[in-house]
């Protein structure tokens, strides 16, 4: 008597977890079409080379101009910049979690680290806004000293956001690197230092090199945050759409859309959701790059 | 006799923290021949092969009294430099443990690690090295593909390759057969013929027709005692102790 009732709630589970994980499905996909739908109208407005190549905008302006060019390149240059920083300091801090710090010591900085990542990210921009844009204003003031073309940013600049995106990606490469390291095998080590390679040129000539598929799942997925942070950037890195260079104030994609969303309206509106879109295609694309990644690791396994 | 002996090991005791795994162990190894080290598991064999070349140094909590000598000098003295020392004692491990990269890169790892950077010298200790260990016509098209894509026992020989690389005098193999198909098995047992004239061989092995076919010298562990050492053949034929007896004839272990 009781195995029919079993068997009804057996179906029933499975029914609801298949909901559940149709959920996630028609979010990605919805999300998807409603960024493709209303991203691509502004290039049929605007002119698709006008709009992603264009270096004016203007939205606002009598004659309106919509180029993101410089918009696209912050964001790019700026992620680049901070991966090129904060990865070799991630790595290092890996291998010195994993290979060279006795275990006590690991118990401390391992749990710091990923406190790091806890933190919201509207803190790291506070603590930008206090310490780094007015060591960077000092920076300005020395090196631009005298000069009538530079614009003064008052610290708030490319330079501060990279700092701050390099500190952020932090805890992200350096906890997906020291699992990748601890995962590679004894044996390996071993057999370098037991043909008379010391302990560095072991960790740098082989350890690490085995690690390197995990070691670059970390590295993109700190492309990943730092490429979708918005609130920290917002805070620090000014917020004039110009060149990309250290010392400008900067837009990255992210806050261009946080900045502007609030009051934009028509083809402006369109324009921003189609920075969303951009910024949708990179994500995308790191991501796919980091299941491809994933798939090689699993066929060397 | 003593002048005799490539590596010399005196009044060892060895522990792991509270654990005494080596008791007074008192051995001569000879040069250009095959030593091997048997017992059952836990016996200590492993552990002393460690010790030739301070592998165990990488273990926490361990002590180590005694002497080991090479060529007359003690290995656990103050300046000698284990980098220099496992060098000259180069180590074959129980699983197959080739590096993920090319079977060349295997090779030329350790002359690399050691400052030579030549590349027609690294080629031809490559094909020494791999001729030493007798996969060079095995391999020789794919030098550049990697190693993992290689059998156990072809990885095997590429270990033993990479460790001759170097150009090791003592050459330590523990258990190197044990995770070997019979076919690989015996390869490598007709390699260790062939290296015993250039390198003194010690191995680690749990298979006594193994012991017999291939070593000179024989020495039989129990929970961390040398119980008896000597001339395989005659440690086989006329075992002096009972429990080298009850061991060889299979009453345990």
């Amino acid at each position: 008597m009781n195995k029919p009732k079993k068997h009804i709630g057996e179906s029933a589970a499975k029914y609801v977890f298949a909901i559940c994980a149709a959920v996630a499905i028609l979010a990605v996909c919805s999300i998807t079409i409603y960024m493709i739908a209303k991203g691509t109208p502004a290039f049929k407005n605007v002119g698709v080379s006008e709009l992603l190549f264009g270096t004016l905008w203007q939205p606002t302006a009598a004659e309106p101009s919509y180029g993101i060019v410089y918009i696209i390149l912050s964001s790019v240059i700026g992620t680049g910049a901070c991966i090129l920083i904060g990865v070799p300091i991630a790595l290092l801090t890996a291998v010195f979690l994993t290979e060279v710090a006795n275990r006590k010591l690991a118990s401390v900085v391992q749990p710091a680290i990923e406190l790091l990542a806890a933190i919201p990210s509207v803190i790291y921009g506070l603590l930008g806004l206090m310490i780094l844009n007015p060591a960077m204003y000092k920076l300005e003031k020395l090196i631009f000293a005298g000069s009538e073309t530079h614009r003064f940013t008052g610290g708030s600049n490319m330079l501060s956001a990279i700092l701050i995106l390099a500190i952020m990606i932090l805890p992200t490469v350096v906890n997906v690197s020291a699992s990748s390291i601890r995962a590679v095998s004894k044996d390996l080590r071993a057999a370098s230092l037991a043909l008379g390679a010391s302990k560095i040129q072991t960790i740098f000539k082989v350890t690490i090199p085995a690690a390197k598929s995990g070691i670059m799942t970390g590295v993109a997925l700190g492309i990943g945050r730092a490429l979708g942070e918005a609130m920290a950037i917002n805070m620090v890195a000014g917020g004039a759409v110009n060149i990309p260079l250290p010392f400008n104030s900067v837009r990255f994609l992210t806050t261009q859309i946080v900045s502007e969303m609030g009051y934009a309206e028509g083809t402006h509106r369109q324009v921003l959701f189609t920075v969303g879109l951009v910024l949708y295609v990179f994500i995308m694309i790191i991501n796919l790059m980091l299941q491809r990644i994933r798939k090689g690791r699993e066929k060397n396994e | 006799m003593e002048y005799k002996s490539k590596m010399s090991i005196r009044n060892l005791n060895l522990y792991y923290g509270d654990n005494h795994a080596l008791k007074e162990i008192n051995m001569e190894i000879r040069p250009n021949a095959v030593t091997a080290l048997i017992g059952p598991s836990g016996c200590g064999k492993s552990t002393l092969l460690k010790t030739l070349n301070r592998m165990n140094d990488l273990v926490e909590n361990v002590r180590i009294e005694g002497e080991v000598l090479l060529d007359g000098e003690d290995i656990y003295g103050k300046e000698v430099d284990t980098t220099v020392l496992r060098k000259k004692v180069g180590m074959v491990f129980q699983q197959p443990n080739p590096f993920p990269m090319s079977i060349y890169d295997n090779i030329a790892y350790g002359p690399r690690v050691h400052g030579i950077k030549d590349k027609k010298k690294l080629d031809a200790i490559v094909e020494e090295s791999l001729r030493g260990a007798a996969i060079f016509e095995e391999v020789k098209d794919r030098l550049k593909k990697s190693a993992l894509g290689l059998s156990g026992g072809q990885q095997q020989r590429i270990c033993i390759a990479r460790a001759l690389a170097v150009q090791p005098e003592v050459l330590l193999m523990d258990e190197p057969t044990s995770a070997l198909d019979p076919i690989s098995t015996s390869k490598i047992e007709d390699l260790m013929e062939e290296l015993k004239k250039k390198y003194t061989v010690v191995t680690v092995t749990h298979n006594m027709q193994q012991a017999v076919r291939i070593a000179d010298d024989t020495a039989f562990f129990l929970l961390g005692e040398l119980i008896e050492f000597g001339d395989t053949k005659s440690i086989f034929s006329y075992p002096e102790d009972k429990r080298t007896e009850d061991y060889i004839t299979g009453r345990f272990g």
